[in-house]
């Protein structure tokens, strides 16, 4: 594992923002990382905790407890999809089931310590996520960081047409 | 002064709309930079409040009423003021923008749409309660707008707003943007110090760990939702007395509903606290019901709100009697009426929906999101999942709807923070409103036999 030097840079400058302990820069480390590698391999917990003076098993409790992070890699594009009350009225699981269809993605074996399932060509990853706080306009889910409100299931395919 | 604002087409406030902190929401001729929001009157309040006495703040704030707008509608200034007067360690103040209580979307629209009125809010709040240093706790789902509350901290910032010598006084104050990892839990106040501490984001017993004595690095923090810490600035804009016109007694200012579920409009609406009632929300608001559907039932403060059957009545000790319609949106009816009102997300459900679906569609967001600390919840939870699970498979059998609530029961104040009431209000409420519907999708053929041990150990010569 290679941290490339602007990446490094970035992590000294939000370390920054914790003058009274180091250790809350934990997360935006390891968001950080997730964003470059696309998910938080073994290496990357002890290098974090290396960087922050921290024993490897203070960081791989935080990657292991928040649904945020990931251990193992997605889809070249992760989607989510909301599952919560609202948006599973309007339409969210059916949403989830037609992203699947269109995206060749096969969820019968996730569970909740494998929430991701991904696509046999590696192109889309997807996970069901709770509220994600715009539940008058669901069904809702994001693509990476883009957010899509009101998508209806039957757009499903043409969404993915925008991430190849 | 609505008036002369131009909306973007179809996003135009509602008539019964009043509209303070969403002033700029969904306007056609604004932007989330400094200078359009300084065009627009932004950071004089800011200059007022470093030339005023601390305390005067605090107390404007105390006056006001102004009710925390996160879930618990604690009252924001009595909170200020409850940071020990002797103390030397330095004082935290935190932006709740974790926005994770389901039926909630209002928080997303502020820090995207105008983040400067937050970050003012931020701090004329961070020097009344002499904090320099403070935090915007956001979910890590809201990407974009981290990245226009950064922008908007570094324009602060070159504007002298931030950072040494704010607007050219001897105060000196940072503010960072710290984003979280996909955890309802991280919400609760001590749960996300814990997370701005880099650890997990189990929650804090209160006492002793309440955030105002002991909160971020063990110091004094003041934690406050997005919208809370907005409304600041309009309290110093409009003077207490005046913001405390708004509303109803005890119950002032505006808040933002934010309507979801079946009605015809959902979205959000800002009115004065009290206002609108139920009936207008769902009828003037939203537009009403889907055509030939019938109210079923209503959550009225987030997922976490106890639910409220159409046809429900209820007595009041001032002698009104109230039917679900009637009920005014404010904190202490609401509260009267057996529920709260919360984060203010209002879900509809309508005459369409399986009220067992509902609730097992609430216990698995809870059984996923339990922090794990204690036993009751972490446990509890998961059950009562699994029992609606049940339920809703058509598998369970009429007992399992007593189980679900007995289960429920044993999580209710038994539990480190109030994550525990906030998943056993939904079951209890549910099962007590809706029992009946509840055991017609159970099977009596599937009841367990109770059999008496003595028996069996009988028929196999053990005694
Ligand atoms: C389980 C749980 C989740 C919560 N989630 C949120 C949240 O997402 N946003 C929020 O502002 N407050 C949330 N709260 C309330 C906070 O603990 C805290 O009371 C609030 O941020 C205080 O701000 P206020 O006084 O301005 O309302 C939550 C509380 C609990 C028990
Ligand atoms: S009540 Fe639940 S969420 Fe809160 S601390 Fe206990 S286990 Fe965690
Ligand atoms: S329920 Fe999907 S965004 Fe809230």
């Amino acid at each position: 594992m290679q941290i490339p030097t602007e990446l490094e840079t970035k992590m000294d400058e939000v370390i920054t923002h914790y003058p009274v302990s180091k250790r809350s820069a934990v997360l935006p480390l390891l968001h950080l990382i997730q964003h470059h590698f696309r998910f938080i391999s073994d290496e990357a917990v002890n290098w974090v905790a290396a960087k922050l003076g921290l024993e490897p098993i203070q960081v791989l409790e935080v990657v292991t407890f928040y649904p945020g992070f990931r251990q193992t890699a997605p889809g070249k594009f992760h989607i989510r999809v909301c599952r919560t009350l609202s948006c599973a009225m309007a339409g969210g699981y059916e949403l989830m089931e037609s992203l699947c269809k269109a995206g060749n993605i096969d969820r019968s074996h996730v569970d909740h310590h494998h929430p991701i399932a991904i696509s046999t060509d590696g192109k889309y990853s997807i996970e069901f996520a709770e509220c994600l706080a715009s539940c008058g306009f669901g069904p809702v889910c994001m693509v990476e960081d883009d957010f899509h409100e009101s998508v209806k299931p039957e757009s499903a395919a043409e969404l993915l047409q925008k991430y190849l | 002064m609505s008036t002369t604002i131009p909306y973007k087409p179809g996003k135009e406030p509602h008539a019964r709309e009043h509209r303070l902190i969403f002033r700029n929401v969904d306007r056609a001729d604004y932007d989330p930079s400094i200078d359009c929001y300084i065009r627009n009157g932004g950071y004089v309040q800011l200059k007022k409040a470093l030339g005023m006495e601390r305390q005067a703040i605090i107390d404007e704030v105390k006056k006001s009423g102004l009710r925390g707008r996160g879930g618990a509608g604690f009252p924001t200034g009595v909170k200020w003021g409850f940071i020990p007067p002797t103390n030397t360690k330095p004082v935290y103040l935190i932006c709740n923008a974790d926005e994770s209580e389901p039926g909630t979307f209002k928080d997303r629209y502020i820090m995207h749409q105008d983040p400067h009125q937050l970050v003012e809010g931020m701090i004329i709040s961070c020097f009344a309660v002499k904090a320099q240093l403070a935090y915007i706790y956001i979910r890590e789902e809201f990407p974009e707008a981290a990245i226009i509350l950064e922008k908007a901290l570094a324009e602060a910032r070159a504007k002298g707003y931030l950072g040494k010598n704010v607007g050219g006084t001897a105060y000196d104050l940072e503010i960072y943007v710290h984003r979280g990892a996909g955890a309802y839990i991280c919400g609760e106040e001590t749960g996300l110090i814990e997370s701005l501490e880099g650890k997990r984001p189990y929650p804090r017993i209160k006492p002793p760990y309440f955030p105002a004595a002991l909160g971020l690095y063990m110091s004094p923090t003041i934690v406050n939702n997005v919208e809370s810490l907005c409304h600041v600035k309009h309290i110093l804009e409009m003077g207490s007395e005046a913001y405390a016109k708004l509303g109803t007694p005890n119950n002032t200012g505006t808040r933002i509903l934010c309507v979801s579920g079946d009605v015809q409009k959902p979205g959000y609406f800002e009115v004065q606290v009290g206002h609108v009632t139920m009936g207008e929300v769902i009828n003037d608001l939203c537009g009403g019901l889907k055509p030939g559907r019938k109210l079923k039932a209503i959550i009225p403060g987030g997922s976490s709100a106890k639910v409220l059957r159409a046809d429900e009545k209820f007595k009041l000790k001032d002698g009104r009697e109230l039917g679900i319609m009637d009920i005014p949106m404010d904190f202490d009816t609401m509260a009267a009426c057996g529920t709260m009102a919360g984060s203010g997300g209002v879900i509809i459900m309508d005459d369409s929906r399986s009220m067992s679906w509902v609730i097992n569609n609430l216990n698995q967001f809870y059984a996923h999101e339990s922090c794990g600390q204690c036993t009751p919840c972490r446990e509890g939870s998961l059950w009562m999942k699994k029992i609606s699970d049940r339920i809703v498979a058509g598998t369970a059998s009429p007992s399992d709807v007593d189980e679900l609530l007995r289960v429920a029961n044993n999580i209710e104040g038994k539990t480190i923070c109030a994550f525990g009431e906030a998943c056993s209000w939904p079951t209890q409420s549910f099962v007590k409103k809706f029992r009946d519907e509840m055991i017609g999708d159970t099977k009596p053929e599937l009841e367990s036999k109770i059999v008496n041990p003595e028996t069996v150990l009988a028929a196999a010569n053990l005694v």
